[in-house]
């Protein structure tokens, strides 16, 4: 690790006024800290967020969720309160890495960062969610962009994440042997209005994604048995020496099906 | 047995200070003015060296030296060598490049040490070694054993044409031919053994202090034998002359091998800390752990093995290409040779055997020894090929093997190895009722009611232990005799220190080796100390690896004890006005045989030190040496069967059921053998389960060298394990030892590759057996 500074802003507005271009914002640092240990990264300060009271907390009301940026993974994966509503969000959360990383690392850094391998981006897509930030709010469409990719700009931070209930929701995941993280996972949900959103995790060469073909077929029929046909293309999907694009092809429809299975 | 005499359970004594963080490793340990070095490692894996130019690094902040293979060569510090001379089968010894500690002109692996920095922190350090310019010219790369031997192949040692550094042979050509054409049937299998990387949970690190005034050196290490590493840094590697030169291993966390060898880092931190006038400290971390500790394995194998028309094996022939690397590391040439070959009968009555290696450099991490150390290879080839073979000739598994085992001892094999003792169908009868054998057709139909594919397989493994004798090994090339040596010290209190030339690092040597003086004496394993890992305070001895600190370390130190219990016999004998012979010693007393005549230990030990009434003529102390030679190795055998289920949908395997039976001779404390099998399987499962290293073949870039990529197996990969033990005594030494550091790596590998290839239906199966694998094998 090359020499840093460490800031501890109490406010969002305190810790936007540190932000630079040589400068990071550091949340649960399980992704930021590796990296500056392996000297890939080297900002020149660190502004540390989860001492930011406006960044913390989970608050339900209705079928209205919303997570501050500076929650755990662990206070995501323990929340009875999203677990009423949402059960398939709070598994996908107690499914990340191991209880360490659980217990440090957070939704805002995770999303920050969007690992194509990371499993929150592909709930946020099912669930139509919202990115709120420290200027604007952005659909979570258009702010995944790509690998390691986000809408946000040098000095934005993600504030919290905002979504509204499905009926049912679910998620599973097909971990990387070695790291842990999703090699392929999809998150179904099933909506009031009989809509259903799919996400993907670990799969696209471009990032999570969502998958119309299964959104389609689950539409009218939101059982495993309704994906039994579906073929998933190889193309666009990430080929590496864990998993083929065709190995992946074939994940992304069993886990499809076994996400639809557990959704509750 | 008493409850901490030999066969007791006894909590492990170490464990203390090993769980509540108060180990006491290389790197914790701190001198005044200590200053740390950080690598400069080649990131190409073949290039020649044009210019180092540190002029810039050397005005960076706290740098106080920065030093380069020339200036190592000025020093006249020797190349690093291998202790294993092979010849190949032509008579020419085998060919060997110079393994330079910095590389001088040419770096041919990614990692390759090339430079250091020594600086004020580690920081700086690393800061200075990053601003090390190194100018390369790259060369073009082989990283697989079969191309690198190819005309055309990039050339790594002027001394190496196409990479073959040997060819050598074992056993009769011409038997295993003949039989070969005369057989009913012949099973043949193309054999792949993964490369791996030790990973054991401390890096290596090293500190080297110098001291000007005494012209004296002392090396702190992570060895696993620090008196070979004082022999070998002394005699070939020029950095000081023995008795200038203390090493020690203080603990050391985990070693599986990968701690044997001498390593750059030592040699280079013993010899900056002359340069630089400073003590030199250097941490390897996990990714240098991955890049430049010696691998493990790295076979391709053509395997055949005949049968008459009675299913009765006649001829096994093997042909080998071993990836040695990019040097040939201390013990390299003797594991795909002696270690392997030589086992290559396992369990079986093979009347004509015929083993072939050749050995490869490539532009990858040196291989040497890793945990079992060849006797994994030979097992996984035989234990993969017997079960083949029983499925084309559509016999039991088990029944092919039983037909097979060699029932008389001893046995001498045609590979050189005489069996001493076993009894191989008393393991496989112990596996097969623990794993209720008869019983898995229909946990196999349960299963299949929940889509999942169960399998079973099995795996009688053979290896051998405890070595060697010093003899044997130094006729087949060996530079070093594998004695061990103890010394068993009574204070005049009558507390005991015993040293020894073994090496623990995480064996449990200070309970265990306190067990046989409580045995001996009867005196609490609390009063009884292990001395081990310091040059000087142990004379000599040849350290721990291929399970001999049980069967070589252990007898030495039973020898050094018999001539203790013979002299404090004499003590108690004069002090009793009783006849020696009288004399029994039990409790922590010296007893008049038949009488209420008794002296206590601590008596006789202080009078052993007052000097005041001795027998005539006998010197005052109570202090005995010893060195043991063992006169075979040992032949630890057994019989593990694994069940899995695998999804079909995933490819992914879950090990459901592993069963170990083990003949590991006389045990000592069954607990710390529990330990060692529970930790062996864990590490067979990762093999064939989970680890895979991988080079790119283009750059040579080791593309697994973090946990991110290397899957290291992890509590949720295993089971709980269904292990037992039966007993054959071990023959050879005075305590019927066999060792067992190695068997759970050894057999457990091909176990479960038999039971994923049972279950799928498909032979055609590498490890590591990964889901992407095993889903593409059942597409067919
Ligand atoms: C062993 C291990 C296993 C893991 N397994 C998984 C897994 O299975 N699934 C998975 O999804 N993830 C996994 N992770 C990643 C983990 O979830 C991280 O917590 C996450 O990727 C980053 O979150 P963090 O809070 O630690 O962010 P940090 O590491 O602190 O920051 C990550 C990046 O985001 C930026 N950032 C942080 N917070 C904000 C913010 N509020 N606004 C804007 N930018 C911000 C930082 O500047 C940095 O660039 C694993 C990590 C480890 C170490």
């Amino acid at each position: 690790m090359y020499a840093t500074t460490y800031h501890r802003p109490t406010s969002v507005d305190e810790a936007a006024k540190l932000a630079s271009e040589e400068a990071k914002y550091l949340s649960g640092g399980q992704t930021l800290l590796p990296t500056m240990k392996q000297r890939l990264a080297a900002p020149s300060d660190l502004i540390d967020l989860r001492h930011i009271d406006a960044l913390k907390g989970i608050t339900v009301e209705g079928g209205n969720v919303r997570i501050g940026a500076a929650c755990t993974h662990s206070e995501i994966a323990t929340s009875e309160a999203i677990k009423g509503v949402c059960p398939g969000f709070t598994y996908l959360a107690g499914h990340i890495g191991d209880p360490a990383v659980r217990h440090m690392g957070t939704i805002g850094g995770s999303i920050a960062n969007n690992d194509p391998a990371a499993d929150y981006p592909s709930a946020l897509l099912a669930l139509g969610a919202t990115i709120r930030t420290n200027t604007r709010s952005l659909a979570a469409e258009d702010f995944f962009t790509g690998l390691f990719e986000t809408a946000l700009d040098e000095r934005e931070m993600v504030t919290a994440v905002e979504f509204t209930a499905p009926d049912k929701s679910g998620y599973s995941k097909f971990r990387n042997p070695a790291s842990r993280y999703a090699m392929t996972g999809v998150f179904v949900c099933k909506r009031s209005d009989g809509s259903v959103g799919v996400g993907v995790a670990g799969a696209g060469s471009d990032g999570a994604f969502r998958s119309p073909d299964m959104e389609r077929a689950l539409a009218g029929d939101f059982t495993p048995a309704a994906l039994e046909n579906i073929s998933i293309d190889p193309s666009g999907l990430m080929s590496d020496m864990h998993a083929s694009a065709e190995y992946r092809a074939n994940l992304i429809k069993v886990m499809g099906k076994r996400a639809v299975q557990q959704a509750v | 047995m008493g409850v901490e005499g030999i066969g007791a359970r006894v909590a492990r004594k170490e464990d203390k200070r090993f769980i509540t963080g108060k180990g006491r490793y290389t790197d914790d340990m701190v001198v005044v003015g200590m200053k740390h070095a950080h690598f400069v490692r080649s990131p190409y894996a073949h290039a020649r060296i044009k210019s180092i130019d540190a002029s810039a690094a050397a005005r960076m902040p706290g740098v106080i030296g920065i030093l380069n293979g020339k200036q190592l060569t000025e020093d006249g510090i020797g190349n690093i060598i291998c202790g294993w001379m092979i010849h190949s089968k032509d008579g020419s010894p085998m060919n060997m490049g110079a393994w330079r500690p910095l590389a001088q002109d040419t770096v041919r692996y990614v990692g390759d040490a090339v430079a250091v920095v020594v600086a004020d922190t580690k920081a700086q350090a690393r800061d200075a070694a990053e601003a090390v310019v190194v100018d390369y010219e790259e060369l073009p790369v082989v990283t697989d054993a079969v191309k690198a031997m190819q005309d055309g192949a990039p050339q790594l040692h002027p001394e190496a044409k196409n990479n073959l550094i040997f060819d050598w042979e074992i056993g009769d050509s011409a038997a295993v031919e003949e039989a070969l054409k005369s057989a009913a049937h012949v099973t043949r299998m193309k054999i792949l053994n993964n490369r791996l990387v030790p990973n054991p949970m401390e890096p290596r690190a090293a500190l080297g202090i110098y001291d000007e005034a005494e012209d004296h050196y002392t090396c702190y290490t992570t060895s696993q034998n620090p008196h070979v590493a004082r022999l070998v840094m002394s005699a070939f590697y020029n950095v000081a002359p023995e008795n200038k030169l203390r090493v020690i291993a203080p603990d050391v966390g985990g070693g599986f091998g990968s701690k044997i060898y001498i390593y750059p880092e030592e040699i280079v931190c013993l010899w900056a800390s002359k340069r630089t006038g400073v003590p030199v400290k250097w941490n390897s971390d996990r990714t240098e752990a991955f890049l430049s500790d010696a691998h493990g394995r790295d076979h391709v194998t053509e395997v055949e093995l005949a049968f008459d028309e009675n299913n009765n094996m006649t001829a096994l022939k093997v042909d080998t290409i071993a990836n040695l690397g990019a040097y040939m590391s201390l013990f390299s040439s003797s594991v795909p040779t002696y270690l392997y070959a030589t086992l290559l009968s396992g369990q079986y009555r093979i009347p004509a055997i015929h083993g072939n290696v050749r050995t490869v450099y490539t532009n990858t991490a040196p291989v040497d020894a890793y945990r079992g150390a060849g006797r994994p290879e030979a097992t996984y080839l035989l234990e993969r090929i017997v079960e083949t073979a029983a499925r084309e000739l559509n016999v039991e598994p088990a029944e092919l093997r039983r037909q097979n085992f060699i029932r008389e001892f001893p046995y001498q094999t045609p590979v050189i190895m005489c069996y001493d003792a076993g009894d191989y169908e008393a393991s496989l009868e112990a596996a097969m009722k623990a794993a209720d054998y008869r019983g898995f057709p229909a946990r196999r139909d349960e299963a299949k009611s929940r889509g999942k594919l169960r399998g079973i397989g099995m795996s009688c493994y053979i290896e051998a232990c405890g070595i060697a004798p010093s003899q044997a090994v130094g006729s087949l090339g060996a530079g070093v005799g594998l004695w061990e040596s103890a010394e068993v010290r009574v204070n005049a209190v009558g507390t005991v220190e015993v040293l020894t030339g073994s090496h623990s690092h995480g064996q449990g040597h200070e309970t265990t080796f306190a067990q046989l003086v409580n045995d001996r004496f009867g005196l609490p394993i609390d009063q009884v100390s292990i001395v081990h890992g310091d040059t000087d305070k142990v004379q000599m001895g040849m350290g721990t690896y291929g399970s001999r600190s049980g069967a070589v370390g252990m007898s030495a130190i039973v020898k050094a004890l018999d001539k203790v219990e013979a002299k404090a016999k004499k003590i108690a004998a004069h002090l009793m006005e009783a006849d020696e012979s009288d004399i029994e010693i039990s409790g922590g007393e010296l007893k008049v045989k038949g009488t209420d005549k008794s002296v206590p230990w601590f008596q006789m030990a202080l009078a052993a030190y007052t000097a005041h009434n001795l027998p005539e003529g006998m010197e005052p102390g109570l202090k005995e040496g010893a060195f043991y030679d063992p006169t075979n190795f040992t032949f630890p055998a057994g019989c593990y069967i694994c069940e899995v289920e695998v999804d079909p949908e995933t490819g992914k395997t879950e090990v459901v059921q592993f069963v170990a039976a083990d003949d590991f001779g006389k045990i000592i404390n069954p607990m710390i053998v529990e330990g060692q099998v529970h930790g062996g399987i864990a590490q067979g499962i990762g093999q064939a389960l989970l680890e895979g290293t991988s080079y790119d073949p283009e750059t040579g870039q080791l593309l697994t060298a973090s946990y991110m990529d290397y899957t290291m197996p992890r509590a949720d990969d295993l089971p709980s394990f269904n292990i037992s033990t039966t007993e054959t005594v071990c023959p050879g030494n005075p305590l019927g030892i066999k060792g067992c550091g190695e068997a759970g790596a050894i057999g457990s590998p091909p176990a479960l590759m038999n039971a994923i290839t049972d279950a799928i239906g498909n032979n055609d199966l590498t490890m590591p057996a990964t889901p992407q694998k095993v889903w593409a094998a059942l597409q067919g």
